[in-house]
């Protein structure tokens, strides 16, 4: 306990310590912008590929389910529709990007904290939690709510491909239960647990992968435990963020 | 110049510099020797402000550095150039991004002045057809001139290198060394190395401090050592049955040459 304490500590430290002037806005500005094309661009692929596989299992999952005569068949694009805004968008692809995007920035920090190279850009007086925390953090922040939008977007499509092409359900059907009592707050509470969620995501990795001590061996732990605490804590969002806003 | 003045620092229980005092001169190669594990590292780390002593003062020209808060620090080491025992290198930036990034950062020149600048450093460290290659494309020795250039792009006042001749041959070894003496004397900097590299210390050991156990142990030059009789140092720098007799040799054409 005393432990996850002090670690908690040195979290909100290291959080602290990154608003600081920038040396030099536009350095900081480029590394930004990389930190956004490989936060955003690079998990791109991974993201459409389950989003559509989501929505598809889902359909087919749902319709295996609702069996009932009385039970309408546009309930099944309803059930798809906020069930990926829900849930299936913000929260399981947030966990996938955990391992994704978590694991790199806790290596990448580790490797330089590991290799002298967070020392050298100490050495010439940048702060260093600043100049490579702090665009990890604002890039995720910007970039994976627009991965969970389009993940939203794709999940349902990946749903409407599965019931229409295997007759589970018409296209009539499926938009009209698209349509149908549809709630904006869904999507924007999906949003805000994307925005939590990405936080959580770059700044947790972010202190594992900063506070590296050793070798080899240590990176490879800290990027681990980067996804395993980051997983928690994202689990233990979302319910609080149900309970808090449903 | 720098001032160390009884510095101390420990992990736990166990003191890794002991009172620890010395002057680093301007336009010198002061060398900082002893064993792997004798506080050699830390005393460097201190020295630039990556570890905190606990007590003892550092003078960069008379300005306390251990009293200066996080600004003055900063101002201070834009002044100060390291070479790292691994060289440090960012490995995402080629030859040119790297030794550019400390212009990049703290200057306003132009592309094209930034890009003369690193070409004359690179010049200097006799590195000139590799501004395109990346870290991981050239050899351990060119890695540390690139580093060298890197340190010395911003026309630093104190130089500190973490043995800088680790991991290479003898000759890349000395060449190495040419260029840091070089540079010391050219721009009339203050060099502070870490080194068990003997032939540094007996080519370019202008000041050389021994530490032993966290403690200075002895203090001198490159001519000192062979009539010192500090047993720990003895056995430090002639730890082979080859140099003891070189130390012999030494003392008795220094006599005849005298009678």
């Amino acid at each position: 306990m005393f432990k996850v304490l002090e670690h908690f500590g040195k979290y909100l430290y290291m959080l602290k310590g990154m608003f600081t002037k920038p040396e030099n806005l536009k350095v900081y500005w480029k590394e930004f912008v990389n930190q956004c094309y490989d936060i955003g661009i690079g998990s791109l692929g991974i993201v459409v590929i389950i989003s559509l596989f989501l929505g598809a299992v889902t359909t087919v999952q749902t319709a295996y389910q609702l069996v009932s005569p009385l039970v309408q068949k546009y309930v099944i694009a309803q059930i798809i529709r906020d069930s990926t805004f829900l849930e299936l968008s913000p929260t399981v692809v947030c966990i996938v990007l955990a391992g994704v995007v978590g694991s790199k920035i806790a290596s990448e920090l580790g490797n330089m904290r590991v290799s002298e190279q967070i020392d050298a850009l100490e050495i010439m007086g940048i702060n260093t939690k600043t100049y490579l925390i702090l665009p990890k953090i604002v890039a995720a922040f910007i970039m994976i709510p627009c991965l969970i939008t389009i993940s939203m977007f794709l999940g349902v499509w990946g749903g409407y491909m599965a019931g229409t092409l295997s007759g589970i359900i018409t296209p009539q059907q499926f938009t009209q239960g698209l349509t149908k009592d549809f709630l904006i707050f869904n999507l924007i509470f999906g949003l805000i647990k994307s925005f939590t969620f990405a936080f959580i995501i770059s700044s947790v990795s972010a202190y594992f992968g900063y506070n590296v001590k050793g070798g080899a061996l240590e990176i490879g732990k800290a990027s681990t435990l980067s996804v395993v605490v980051s997983c928690i804590l994202i689990l233990c969002a979302d319910y609080g963020l149900a309970a808090l806003l449903l | 110049m720098i001032e160390v003045i009884h510095i101390k620092k420990s992990f736990g229980p166990k003191v890794v510099l002991d009172d620890v005092s010395n002057v680093m001169e301007c336009g010198k190669m002061n060398l900082v020797i002893g064993a792997s594990g004798s506080g050699k590292t830390v005393f460097l780390k201190c020295m630039v402000g990556l570890m905190d002593v606990e007590q003892g003062e550092i003078l960069y020209e008379g300005k306390n550095f251990t009293a200066m808060n996080e600004k003055e620090r900063k101002e201070l080491r834009m002044q100060i150039g390291m070479l790292f025992q691994g060289s440090a290198l960012f490995d995402s930036l080629n030859v040119e991004r790297n030794v550019m990034f400390p212009l990049d950062m703290f200057t306003n020149h132009t592309s094209a002045e930034k890009l003369k600048r690193v070409n004359e450093v690179l010049d200097r460290v006799n590195l000139t057809d590799s501004n395109k290659k990346y870290p991981s494309e050239i050899s351990g020795g060119m890695e540390k001139r690139v580093a060298l250039a890197r340190a010395i792009v911003l026309n630093p006042k104190f130089l500190f290198c973490d043995e800088p001749n680790s991991g290479l041959d003898p000759k890349t070894s000395l060449v190495i060394d040419k260029l840091i003496k070089e540079i010391t004397t050219d721009f009339n900097i203050t060099t502070i190395i870490n080194t068990h590299d003997m032939n540094t210390v007996m080519e370019y050991g202008d000041n050389i401090m021994f530490l032993h156990q966290g403690k200075k142990n002895w203090q001198g030059n490159k001519n000192d050592i062979f009539y010192s009789n500090d047993e720990n140092l003895n056995d430090f720098i002639f730890a082979s049955d080859f140099l003891k007799d070189t130390k012999k040799m030494k003392i008795m054409m220094d006599k005849k040459q005298s009678n």
